[in-house]
């Protein structure tokens, strides 16, 4: 199996950063808004290169929102910061008429989203928002696994026309995707063949699989890894043509598994080609007070678990 | 530059379209739309810069954003007769595979519109967004905007209108619709808002107010007054004084007729005191 090296863990939210960075030299018709939380979204290097093209709003998300769908009338390109849980729950109305039925060119950039915000809590630990999203017509979802993919997709999408949900966290992970990568929206990575089970991950979870899936080899189990950083549209062909070799699916992500990528999985499947499926995600609860490390161990969403719903899924294959 | 008399006779072939649309689909909000019938009408004819045609960023022109979405049949009426889309199409109002939806969208691609409105409270962020673009653009010109006085009740207005004093937009003329009334009621048992002139000033705009709303000499006289005072550090609010249900006797100061259409005997009336000015539709 191919194996893939942790280059150093950083936070996927610095990659959001970096990304920025980028297109402040290289595009300028993006401006980014942000509602306080400019140390936690680190831009403060696009601020510092590009201060006309910032605004700062204060705690105030649904007007941030309402702001950004304004400023794209005249042609610009903005990209909202914030915590997830204030970027989605928080503003739904906002996204769904100003931006969404609007068809306006807003990037809304989430970081700190999971579980893995760790201490803060429940109150600040948005586990409903891929689904809140995803829901939305025209809204692309993207939930990239480490800083280099997180860069590259903050980058792309300032090329893609129309409303895009940019979902990342805070704690520092496992970066082992290529820098240079080329981020192509809705296009699912294979990272790892295999024949007995296939894995689709997102977010933080990708790494995780990997672990498991190295593990699951050495008891003698092929696992095939699918990093599905776009979670809409979601790359459907890609999912059939996995299962299709190997009869059997679990679906790992840092969200609730009601509204999250395993239902999307689902409906593809049970549409097209029905296989067994576990879900990796918390299982409609909030989360709680803990360090990243403890929460992921608590609600199942680590390597272990993911080896455990492999052999669990293996055992219902007929 | 039109003269007031042509204004007038636009005035009252909008209020005729006004009532047939909303009669016709028996929906929709005449009270809101006959009451900001002048302001509309002066705006669109006498007070913006306009180009020809329609393009979404709208760079070299004037803005203007309906927050208050739901007085959409004077809001298409006046986009039509000014030439955004033929007049015809007034009478898909609401029906089905109609680009006029029930409130202002921009997804069936009305010429005219530039964001959906309609839930409330909305309109001033996007219109302060679209100021910020112009200022980027260095384009010098004006963003308006509409806002129904009971729809200040929604908190988002009051963090766009502390964020543009604080960041001086000053390339924007805001209009509060200030009729007294929402659907429940006057505002002042509903919820009393209190005087609003002070608030605006206490979070720093420049305010001034038009104390008859549906006299188009005193609209224009106030919209060019309030242009005069932009470009001065402070965003402009202009406190428009109107009664809803104008020019319908029987709909006037009540709020009966916020979202209610009329029947036909009811419509008969209507339109006999607002005559066919420029053919109806």
């Amino acid at each position: 199996m191919k194996k893939y090296i942790d280059q150093g863990k950083k936070d996927t939210r610095s990659g959001y950063g970096a990304g920025m960075t980028v297109l402040g030299r290289t595009n300028p018709k993006v401006v980014a808004l942000c509602a306080d939380l400019v140390g936690s979204l680190k831009i403060q290097e696009f601020i510092n290169e590009n201060p006309e093209r910032f605004f700062q709003v204060g705690i105030a998300e649904a007007n941030m929102m309402g702001i950004a769908a304004g400023l794209t009338i005249g042609g610009y390109i903005p990209f909202t910061g914030t915590f997830a849980n204030f970027s989605t729950g928080r503003v739904y109305d906002q996204i769904r008429q100003s931006i969404a039925y609007s068809h306006k060119n807003v990037k809304i950039c989430a970081s700190h989203a999971g579980i893995t915000l760790g201490e803060d809590g429940a109150t600040h630990q948005i586990l409903e928002d891929i689904g809140l999203m995803k829901m939305l017509p025209g809204m692309t979802v993207i939930n990239p696994c480490d800083f280099n993919q997180t860069k590259a997709a903050t980058i792309a999408i300032a090329e893609h026309e129309g409303p895009v949900y940019l979902r990342f966290g805070r704690p520092a992970v496992a970066n082992f995707t290529p820098a240079d990568q080329n981020f192509e929206i809705g296009k699912a990575l294979l990272l790892n063949e295999g024949t007995d089970v296939t894995i689709v991950a997102t977010g933080h979870l990708v790494w995780q699989s990997l672990l498991a899936a190295e593990n699951l080899e050495s008891q003698g189990i092929s696992a095939e890894v699918i990093n599905i950083h776009t979670i809409k549209p979601l790359d459907e062909e890609a999912i059939i043509n996995s299962v299709k070799k190997t009869g059997a699916i679990v679906t790992a992500e840092e969200h609730n598994y009601l509204g999250g990528l395993g239902e999307s999985v689902a409906r593809t499947l049970t549409t097209r080609y029905p296989v067994p499926q576990e879900f990796i995600a918390t299982k409609d609860t909030f989360g709680e007070s803990g360090t990243p490390d403890q929460l992921m161990e608590k609600y199942g969403l680590n390597n272990k678990a993911i080896e455990k719903a492999v052999v669990g899924v293996l055992k219902r294959k007929t | 530059m039109l003269e007031i008399k042509e204004l007038e006779v636009l005035v009252s072939q909008v209020r005729r379209d006004i009532v047939r649309m909303v009669h016709k689909v028996n929906s929709g909000h005449p009270g809101g739309s006959l009451g900001c019938t002048e302001f509309m009408v002066a705006l669109y004819n006498e007070i913006m810069d306009l180009k020809e045609g329609f393009d979404m960023n709208g760079i070299d022109e004037d803005l203007f954003f309906l927050s208050n979405g739901h007085i959409s049949p004077l809001f298409y009426s006046v986009l039509a007769r000014r030439g955004y889309f033929p007049i015809e199409e007034l009478q898909t109002f609401r029906l089905l595979n109609s680009r006029l939806q029930g409130h202002p969208a921009t997804h069936e691609g009305l010429p005219g519109v530039r964001i959906a409105s309609g839930s409330l409270g909305q309109g001033m962020s996007v219109a302060v967004g679209a100021a910020l673009a112009k200022k980027l653009n260095k384009d010098d010109h004006m963003v308006y905007s509409l806002h129904g006085d009971g729809e200040l009740q929604e908190g988002q207005n009051w963090e766009a209108i502390m964020f543009a004093a604080a960041k001086e937009v000053d390339n924007l003329i805001a209009t509060i619709d200030h009729n007294g009334q929402q659907i429940d009621g006057p505002t002042s048992d509903v919820l009393p808002m209190g005087d609003l002139k002070k608030k605006f000033e206490a979070f720093g705009w420049d305010t001034l107010e038009i104390k008859n709303g549906n006299n188009l000499e005193e609209v224009i006289q106030g919209l060019k007054a309030a242009k005069k005072r932009t470009g001065k550090g402070k965003p402009v609010c202009v406190i428009m004084d109107t009664v809803m249900g104008h020019g319908v006797d029987f709909m006037m100061h009540t709020h009966a007729w916020h979202g209610k259409a009329p029947n036909d005997e009811q419509l008969e009336v209507a339109l006999s005191q607002n005559p066919e000015t420029l053919g109806d539709y």
